[in-house]
């Protein structure tokens, strides 16, 4: 048996993969599903309508998985600059551990599978909007307004607060302005959270050539903007209670968050010009992810207090 | 008829290879198992609904 060079294959165009299945894992992007599957959990046990646990998990799953193929198609789409990004670089295929052409094929075959399974098995509303969510954050996001624009992440954001909003739609079939509320409080958290990485991270984005805020508008107007989205932020994490959607105890927790979402963007604000460490950007965007975290917690456990406290009666 | 070139240049993966397309199988093979689960599963779920709906509406001769 002769045996073929593994150089000749690689120069005829073949390529024996060493991925492993945790490679293929990486490109689902577990952190920011774990978020997904979070943030669309909180929307289907809010929802007000009774939904079998089996169909439950089935649609969770479906939505994580919609969630990690559109994480494929974009690190297959942003290999190149990925590669130059101290950030991403050690991503599944700026390291050379999966081809792109595998991860675009992961991506797809993913985008189908979570998109039919959530048709078929819970409700087509909710899967038209996990496909458009993909859509969004694969094409419009990742390949048009990521390069283009620094109001990239204000619109992208979307895609990333559908999460919710599909959680709601599997349960009930529709979509509320309850669920809307939902949405919209991780649609304006978005741009604060990721212009402050991006003001310590703005060398990073700058060698990639990705028109972030801080690299477009200056560090200046970044931060006033942060400040301003973190007022705005503030008030529509109270609404749900001011709705008449929650108890009080939900806006008490929601406004002692925004308070200190206020408070840490504040202080991004009073920062110095040449502040080089920028702690309090990297302090705004570590509470960031509790602030998030937090507050649909808090909103899981109001609706589910309250519900079981109006079946006991009281 | 086939002929089978006896020459043929066959490939030998590395033990890195082998151990990685192994790795590759289970997952699917998990993955797939998983999906002809939840599809059952789901199924069951969805008729057992549906019958209690009809034999509750009396369509059955229930109720």
């Amino acid at each position: 048996m002769a045996l073929a060079d593994d150089r000749l294959m690689e120069d005829a165009g073949f390529r024996i993969s060493e991925a492993t299945a945790g490679d293929f894992f990486a490109l689902l992007k577990p952190r920011v599903m774990s978020l997904v599957v979070f943030t669309a959990f909180v929307g289907l046990v809010a929802a007000p309508v009774a939904i079998n646990p089996l169909i439950a998990i089935v649609a969770i799953l479906a939505i994580a998985i919609g969630a990690g193929a559109s994480g494929a198609l974009n690190m297959w789409y942003d290999a190149d600059i990925d590669a130059v990004m101290t950030r991403t670089a050690s991503r599944p295929v700026p390291a050379g551990r999966v081809t792109p052409g595998e991860a675009l094929s992961f991506g797809l075959v993913l985008s189908v599978l979570s998109v039919m399974t959530l048709g078929v098995l819970v409700n087509w509303l909710s899967a038209s909007l996990l496909a458009f969510t993909i859509f969004f954050y694969a094409v419009i996001y990742t390949m048009w307004l990521k390069r283009w624009t620094p109001q990239n992440i204000v619109i992208g954001g979307a895609a990333g607060a559908i999460p919710p909003v599909i959680g709601w739609a599997a349960a009930t079939g529709s979509v509320s302005l309850e669920s809307v509320i939902l949405f919209l409080i991780i649609f304006l958290w978005t741009p604060p959270h990721f212009w402050a990485l991006a003001l310590f991270k703005s060398d990073d984005y700058a060698r990639a050539g990705i028109p972030m805020m801080p690299n477009v508008a200056g560090q200046a107007s970044t931060r006033r903007q942060i400040f301003a989205y973190a007022l705005i932020l503030a008030p529509v994490g109270v609404l749900p209670w001011a709705l008449g959607y929650t108890t009080a105890g939900y806006g008490v927790v929601s406004a002692a968050l925004g308070a200190g979402f206020v408070w840490y963007a504040w202080k991004v604000l009073a920062m110095a010009d040449d502040d080089r460490a920028m702690k309090p950007a990297k302090a705004l965007f570590g509470y960031s992810l509790l602030y998030l975290f937090a507050i649909f917690a808090a909103y899981l456990v109001d609706c589910v207090v309250g519900r079981a406290l109006m079946m006991g009666g009281v | 008829m086939i002929v089978v070139d006896k020459n043929l240049e066959l490939v030998t993966l590395t033990e890195r290879q082998q151990k990685a397309r192994r790795n590759r199988s289970i997952a699917i093979g998990v993955a797939l198992a998983a999906l002809v689960v939840i599809f059952y599963a789901v199924t069951i779920v969805r008729f057992g609904h549906h019958g209690a709906s009809i034999t509750g509406s009396g369509l059955l001769g229930g109720g």
